[in-house]
């Protein structure tokens, strides 16, 4: 199972999990990884082991989608990138990761906001 | 023509051959080609009973050609190639057939299809033999002399070596003195010796050698000739001071009113612009930075022995060399580059020359480790290993030395602040030498270094002065934020050979623009231009033992070229027709090594430069170059013999 969601992985996001060194410099520079209960790197770490446990990986969420990683990541790696893909596979079965209607004051929130929350984390 | 009498050897290596290919058939197959008078097969024929069934069956059969059917040419042509001229044959009576990496090793999946394709390859190389013609190496003479391009501790070996051996050397630098980067260094790992106390004794011998002519200032602007006989122009820029008269009293330099950064301290001081980078430089002179001298003329008052002329002009000087050994080392990968850490932005982010200059007893502090900023004390100090290394927004390749310095940088820290408190943020450790591991656990062990794994995000000053490193430790996955007086960057090493002077030199440079070797393990310091070699940090990353070996070595190699006296080439080379030739150039203009040139209206292949590639062969209009035993009529039979079956 999880041999075939790194096969789509790799296939969406175009990238190599296998070329990560581990260094952490995305979980350096991500602004939100704090926030996170599992780092980007040892998010890239999991899919490179191929043990894909999507319940474990939540924290794709919390990313922000900036691509800081992208733009740093020694080896090409790109999390942003992967971490889209891993999206992508959750969203494509039609789950969203936001519900709407529980969404409070909707009018306060900027619109790009909401704009890339939707692009983000709706199917 | 007499008539063709070949033996061909067919080997078995072992099961490597054998166990693919039917020997019993190929030997039978191979008996009906023409020109064929005897076959032997046997398990091992590189070994001395195999080499010695050639030998004999030369001599017994009286044998005008031989095929060995066996590996590969670059493995074992020679060891066969003189089992042959034991025999008393011209060794270029011979070629090997590859029927293993050829047929056995990749068709081992078909017997039958590797059967048959080994008889066919062995067919061509009967064909090609039987009308090879024998040829007896070229012979040039050599100048014992040679040229050696850079005087830091790789170029300085390779003089010394050479010089002690007898030859007469010419070393060019481009600095006013000689030394290179390790001129700059405090103590150097893993044995702490200063590197001043060994490397000025070496500069000194160099200096007073009498088969070293040293051009400081200078430059080499361009390079004639081929192996064994080059012919180098130097450009000698003035320094304006004479070495012969200095006295190095620097009265000169307290008049002098022109001030700028001082290159040797990287910036981290300033110099005037009649100075001497450090006190113990060789040649003992001074020197004038023409640059930035204004020729105001105050020092030639007060110079006691008239050892300044301002009007001094820049000089030409041309030498005849036989060899050259480039070693122009290395600089600091620009840190302006990694805008996440400031360098260059805040003054207490330094690159780890900076901090060897700090920690030098000679360098702008003497010695104390303060920060730039306010000349304050350092109490916690930030080291970034990998900074630009093994990235590939930077340099995808290890630089190798950083992780060995920055564990020498935390220990001297240590040293002079026992309560200081040291971080290293690395990737992964390398200190794969002698003594080494040692090193780096000694730095654990007795100084109590943290070693962070993990990268830095971002470097800001906040409003006391101090940095912020934000960055991550991999592994407990947390978040750090260190406060630091002194950030120290381990920056990349990269290459000073700028590709023109690799141009003039032929000198191929990998993608990162070291010099590129003929073969990383089995010929280090060779380059494909025949009689130049390679030493030094220019090659790739190095330390300093490192380099003092390569430079010995490629001494040697030099050496080995100079003392034969002669040097010998291949003969399988292109050769002129010259009743064809009509004189259009084309062969001029696509020879990759300039080796032919127009006499007489007529190409001319200089036999000693030629590396019969055939690039002449395949494009002259007229069919007037041929490369020897490798004629288009050969190459057919070839074909046709391979066809034919
Ligand atoms: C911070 C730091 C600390 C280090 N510490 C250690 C240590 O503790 N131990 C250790 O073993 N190694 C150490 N090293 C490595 C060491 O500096 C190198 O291994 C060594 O200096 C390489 O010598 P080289 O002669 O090849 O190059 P260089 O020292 O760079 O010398 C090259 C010389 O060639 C000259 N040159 C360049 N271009 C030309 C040209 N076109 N024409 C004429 N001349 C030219 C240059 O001016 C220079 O004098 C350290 C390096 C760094 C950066
Ligand atoms: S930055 Fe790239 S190489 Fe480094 S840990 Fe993250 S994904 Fe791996
Ligand atoms: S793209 Fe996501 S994981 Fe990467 S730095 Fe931005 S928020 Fe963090």
């Amino acid at each position: 199972m999880s041999n075939e969601l790194y096969r789509k992985i790799v296939e969406i996001s175009g990238r190599n999990p296998y070329l990560c060194y581990q260094c952490g410099t995305c979980t350096a520079v991500c602004p939100v990884s704090v926030f996170m209960d599992v780092k980007p790197h040892q998010i890239i770490r999991y899919i490179q082991l191929k043990r894909i446990d999507l319940e474990k990986l939540k924290s794709i969420w919390t990313c922000l989608a900036c691509m800081a990683c992208v733009d740093r990541c020694p080896r090409h790696v790109d999390p942003g990138i992967i971490f889209e893909a891993v999206r992508n596979l959750v969203l494509r079965r039609g789950e969203d990761a936001v519900d709407y209607f529980k969404l409070k004051d909707l009018d306060k929130v900027p619109t790009m906001a909401l704009i890339a929350l939707s692009r983000k984390m709706t199917g | 023509m007499e008539e063709s009498r070949i033996g061909v050897f067919i080997c078995h290596c072992g099961r490597n051959i054998a166990g693919t290919v039917d020997i019993k058939k190929v030997v039978e197959e191979v008996k009906k080609l023409p020109g064929v008078v005897y076959v032997k097969d046997y398990i091992y024929m590189c070994s001395d009973p195999g080499q010695k069934l050639i030998t004999e069956a030369i001599k017994r059969e009286k044998l005008n050609g031989v095929v060995v059917a066996a590996c590969t040419p670059s493995l074992h042509y020679e060891t066969f190639a003189r089992a042959v001229e034991a025999g008393g044959l011209n060794r270029f009576r011979y070629e090997m057939a590859t029927i293993r990496e050829h047929s056995s090793w990749v068709h081992f999946h078909d017997k039958e299809g590797a059967t048959e394709k080994a008889i066919r390859i062995i067919a061509g190389a009967v064909a090609k033999v039987s009308q090879n013609k024998p040829l007896e190496p070229i012979r040039g003479k050599v100048t014992k002399k040679v040229l050696v391009i850079g005087g830091g501790i790789a170029g300085m070996t390779a003089a010394l070596d050479l010089a002690n051996a007898g030859i007469p050397v010419i070393l060019v630098e481009k600095s006013p003195t000689i030394g290179g980067k390790m001129a700059m260094l405090a103590e150097t790992f893993p044995t702490l010796d200063c590197a001043q106390c060994i490397l000025t004794p070496k500069m000194a011998e160099v200096a007073r050698h009498p088969n070293i002519k040293l051009y400081t200032l200078s430059e080499v602007i361009d390079i004639e000739g081929f192996v064994g006989n080059y012919r180098v122009r130097i450009l000698k820029h003035p320094r304006m001071v004479d070495p012969d008269k200095c006295t190095v009293c620097s009265f000169c330099e307290r008049v002098c009113p022109v001030k700028v950064p001082n290159e040797f301290d990287r910036g981290l001081s300033m110099r005037k612009a009649i100075y001497i980078p450090f006190p113990q430089a060789v040649p003992s002179a001074y020197a004038i930075d023409t640059e930035h001298c204004t020729k105001c003329g105050l020092c030639v008052k007060v110079c006691p022995v008239k050892a300044i002329n301002l009007d001094e002009k820049e000089e030409i000087i041309e030498e005849e060399v036989g060899a050259i050994i480039v070693a122009t080392g290395y600089d600091l990968y620009p840190g302006e580059r990694l805008k996440e850490y400031g360098y260059g932005k805040y003054k207490n982010v330094i690159d780890s020359l900076q901090f060897e200059r700090l920690l030098s007893t000679s360098g702008p502090t003497g010695g104390q480790i303060v920060r730039l900023s306010d000349g304050k004390p350092v109490k916690d100090i930030v080291f970034i290993q990998c900074a630009g290394s093994r990235d590939e927004n930077h340099l995808p390749y290890c630089s190798k030395i950083c992780c060995m310095y920055t564990a020498k940088h935390a220990l001297l820290f240590k040293e002079q602040v026992p309560d200081g408190n040291v971080y290293i943020f690395y990737i992964d450790i390398r200190a794969a030498g002698k003594g080494y591991e040692e090193f780096i656990k000694r730095v654990q062990e007795e100084f109590h270094v943290n070693y962070i794994r993990g990268r830095v995000s971002k470097i800001y000053e906040d409003e006391d002065g101090k940095l912020v490193v934000i960055g991550t430790d991999t592994l407990t996955g947390e978040e750090l934020t260190i406060k630091a007086d002194l950030v120290v960057l381990a920056l990349g090493m990269i290459p000073t050979l700028d590709r023109d002077l690799a141009a003039k030199l032929k000198v191929p440079q990998d993608e990162y623009g070291f010099a590129q070797e003929v073969h990383p393990k089995l010929r280090p310091v060779e380059v494909a231009t025949t009689g130049v070699f390679v030493a030094g940090a220019v090659q790739g990353p190095k330390d300093i033992s490192e380099t003092v070996t390569q430079a010995s070595a490629a001494a040697s190699k030099a050496l080995q070229m100079l003392l034969y006296g002669e040097i010998t080439r291949e003969p399988v080379i292109a050769e002129v027709d010259r009743d064809r030739c009509n004189g259009c150039r084309i062969c001029v203009s696509i020879c990759p090594y300039d080796a032919i040139s127009m006499v007489d209206g007529k190409a001319k292949v200089n036999e000693l430069v030629c590396e019969g590639c055939g690039a002449c062969e395949a494009a002259c209009p007229v069919d007037a170059i041929k490369l020897r035993n490798y004629t288009d009529q050969q190459l057919h039979t070839v074909i046709k013999a391979v066809l034919s079956r």
